[in-house]
């Protein structure tokens, strides 16, 4: 069966299944959805936002979209693909299902729980009508699918004026129990008025077994809010994911976006901002270091709709043997939008001979009084840069890995939690094939 | 210590050293001469390794070792530090990370332990008090942004950090004013030994007066075409290459 026969038995199935209130708009939601993504498919090559990254090879697997048993894992296991040391909220998924075991939520002045809670519980029932959905409504098909079954993921909200102590860890772990596996997790945040809360997330599969993971972020931020997140995509060889992230953003609020992507077999990132109100400053960085034949394709929009906002876009990556990569920085600075400074900016080195990447910037500007700059590079390393450190003692192997390393070191200087800078640099040290007694 | 015999060296299809000879040896200074483009930084770069240029003809021999096979980073494990004419630009490379790679790789090659964190701090403390440079620069990106008198300095440090066998100061005084050029000196005649030698390229015979040498050189069309003493370089001041190049068509 074609894998899109498939999801909509599956969306039969799944929706006779959740049982939730019938005045709840989710459940028309779910529906329209589903019809949206039945209307358009699965994007092809032939889809202009989709010529570089083909999902043929990713979607002729037989995913199961629900699993038959639910697996659990001990602390030990899954211990080294998380933060330890620093004290974190948690939200641990296997397989799509919530793990109470391993994570640690909370009620206590602000909510860090989870989706399908926040879906089915009346409480919950107003601030899900006025934010689920919202933002990823109709954007692509692959969000429409998620949202179609929509039912786990991390729920987030923090009140006015909180600043929550301790980073929140959203980790979905796989673990191969099922032969080819489907998960779509839809995570919801909303950082109210002067709030501050800082996301770590990562997708993780535990086996050789195919995975797909088609993952929906919607965040508001309200006026003067701050929310940083770290997305760290270091998956194996059988795991792709389509991320899909919109950030909306109110008056004086900042919202930094860290895309770290080092492994997987493909992986596409929507990564959205939309400025709604003036003083915004939006970041989006991104860094990819890629090996053997894996693939990244990082599409950006930042939509400038009111005046007097700032958005810094830098994107970084590293190709080598048959590694591929596409960028896409999309921005749009509205009429309204005067006074706007966006900066956006795509470096990248090419190491293999058989790797490539492809950069796109995109820029629609339709107010007269803005500062916009972007540029992007793509090189081999610098040849007198490698003769100078040889000479000064440094083998050419580590010379290059010390060059690819300063290469890298912007985009990890902003991450503001050690625990997890430390452990980018080790995957990065690893990930070039590199001891060395330097650190960043 | 260092020594070249008819050494030939291309770079592309261009012939570029034709037929060179010197010889170094431990415990001497020697100065090296000659007119833009003659070949004297390519003299530097072939002695350094770099692959770009061939060597076609002719051996070069590290203490009755043959070099011309090494890799640069060998060459400089062996002791040949070059001072570059033009330093390069390292972004994101601290000048203290930068300095604790080359010492750690370097030790690494002769089968050391890596220099324990406490004793480099300290080297790079003294050391940078002997050239007089400014504890800030330590922590900025090697090379970037920095003059053409600052990256000079920083040369002469990253030398008295490797300590090394034989070294080729090529235009080291060139950008450097009158007192650094006088601390930069200092830094070099503070290092000599019996057990190093230095090769000094340069244009002016200021340099020479600091760093007084044991032998002049002049290098002309990848040649060295006359040697002498000290007063070699006082001449070549006062009179330039004109009548060397007359003395050779005679
Ligand atoms: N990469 C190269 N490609 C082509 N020609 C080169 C290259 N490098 C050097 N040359 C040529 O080789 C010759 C010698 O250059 P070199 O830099 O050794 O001169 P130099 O004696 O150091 O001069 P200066 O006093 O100006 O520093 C010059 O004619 C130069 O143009
Ligand atoms: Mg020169």
């Amino acid at each position: 069966m074609e894998l899109k026969e498939k999801l909509a038995s599956s969306f039969l199935a799944f929706e006779n299944k959740v049982d939730i209130d019938t005045t709840s708009k989710v459940h028309d939601i779910r529906t329209e959805a589903f019809g949206a993504f039945e209307s358009k498919g699965f994007p092809t090559k032939k889809d202009e936002e989709w010529k570089y990254t083909s999902l043929n090879a990713v979607l002729k697997h037989d995913y199961n979209v629900f699993p038959k048993a639910i697996p659990t894992l001990a602390y030990e296991q899954v211990k080294k693909f998380l933060l330890n040391e620093t004290d974190c909220y948690n939200l641990i998924f296997i397989d799509g299902v919530f793990s109470s075991f391993l994570s640690e939520t909370t009620h206590d002045g602000l909510d860090v729980c989870v989706m399908s809670a926040a879906l089915e519980k009346p409480k919950y029932k107003m601030v899900i009508d006025a934010y689920f959905n919202q933002l990823a409504n109709k954007k692509n098909s692959l969000s429409d699918l998620n949202t179609a079954f929509s039912n786990e993921g991390a729920y987030i909200q923090i009140p006015k004026n909180t600043v929550v102590p301790k980073p929140i860890q959203i980790v979905n772990f796989s673990t191969g129990t099922e032969k080819e596996l489907l998960i779509q997790p839809r995570n919801l945040v909303i950082v109210g008025e002067n709030a501050h809360v800082q996301i770590v997330e990562r997708h993780q599969s535990l086996t050789e077994n195919n995975t797909l993971t088609n993952s929906v972020t919607e965040i508001f931020v309200k006026t003067r809010g701050i929310v940083d997140v770290y997305k760290m995509q270091n998956d194996r060889a059988s795991a792709s994911l389509i991320d899909s992230t919109f950030v909306s953003q109110e008056r004086d609020s900042v919202a930094s976006v860290h895309t770290f992507s080092f492994g997987g077999n493909l992986t596409r990132n929507n990564l959205e901002f939309y400025q709604e109100g003036t003083h915004c400053v939006s970041h989006l960085n991104g860094i990819s270091i890629l090996n053997e034949k894996q693939h990244v394709d990082n599409h950006t929009l930042v939509k400038h709709k009111a005046p007097n906002c700032e958005s810094h876009e830098m994107y970084k990556g590293i190709y080598d043997d048959r590694a591929t990569g596409v960028f896409n920085g999309k921005v749009i600075v509205e009429q309204a939008a005067q006074k706007i400074n966006a900066f956006q900016q795509n470096n990248n080195i090419i190491v293999g001979d058989k790797a490539s990447v492809n950069t796109k910037p995109q820029l629609e500007i339709f107010a007269d009084d803005v500062k916009c700059s972007h540029g992007c590079t793509i090189g081999q390393l610098d040849e007198s840069a490698l003769f100078y450190m040889q000479q000064r003692g440094i083998p050419k192997k580590e010379a290059k890995a010390l060059l690819m390393y300063a290469f890298s070191n912007d985009a990890l200087k902003d991450v503001k939690i050690p625990e997890l800078k430390a452990q980018l640099n080790k995957i990065i040290a690893h990930k070039l094939d590199v001891k060395i007694g330097f650190d960043l | 210590m260092l020594k070249i015999e008819n050494l030939h060296a291309r770079i592309e299809d261009k012939e570029i050293l034709k037929g060179l000879n010197i010889q170094v040896n431990a415990g001497e200074v020697h100065a090296i001469m000659g007119p833009n483009g003659a070949g004297k930084s390519t003299l530097a770069s072939v002695i350094a390794g770099k692959e770009e240029y061939e060597v076609t003809e002719g051996n070069i021999a590290l203490n009755e070792k043959d070099i011309s096979e090494l890799a640069p980073e060998e060459r400089a494990h062996e002791g040949v530090f070059l001072s570059f004419q033009y330093p390069v630009e390292i972004p994101g490379v601290t000048v203290t990370n930068f300095i604790k790679s080359s010492i750690n790789e370097t030790r690494k090659a002769k089968g050391l332990e890596e220099m324990p964190a406490k004793d480099l701090l300290k080297m790079i403390r003294e050391k940078s008090e002997l050239l007089e440079i400014d504890r800030k620069f330590l922590s900025r990106s090697l090379n970037e942004g920095f003059s053409g008198g600052e990256k000079k300095r920083n040369e002469i440090f990253q030398m008295a950090m490797m300590e090394p066998k034989l070294a080729i100061l090529d235009e080291t005084d060139s950008g450097l004013d009158i007192d650094a050029l006088r601390i930069v000196a200092n830094g070099v005649n503070k290092l000599k030994s019996n057990d190093n030698a230095v090769i000094v390229i340069t244009h002016y015979q200021r340099l020479l007066e600091y760093i007084v040498p044991d032998f002049v050189h002049v290098l002309y069309d990848g040649k060295i075409v006359k040697s002498g003493s000290k007063e070699l370089a006082l001449e070549l001041e006062e009179k330039g290459y004109d009548w060397i190049k007359e003395e050779l068509k005679a």
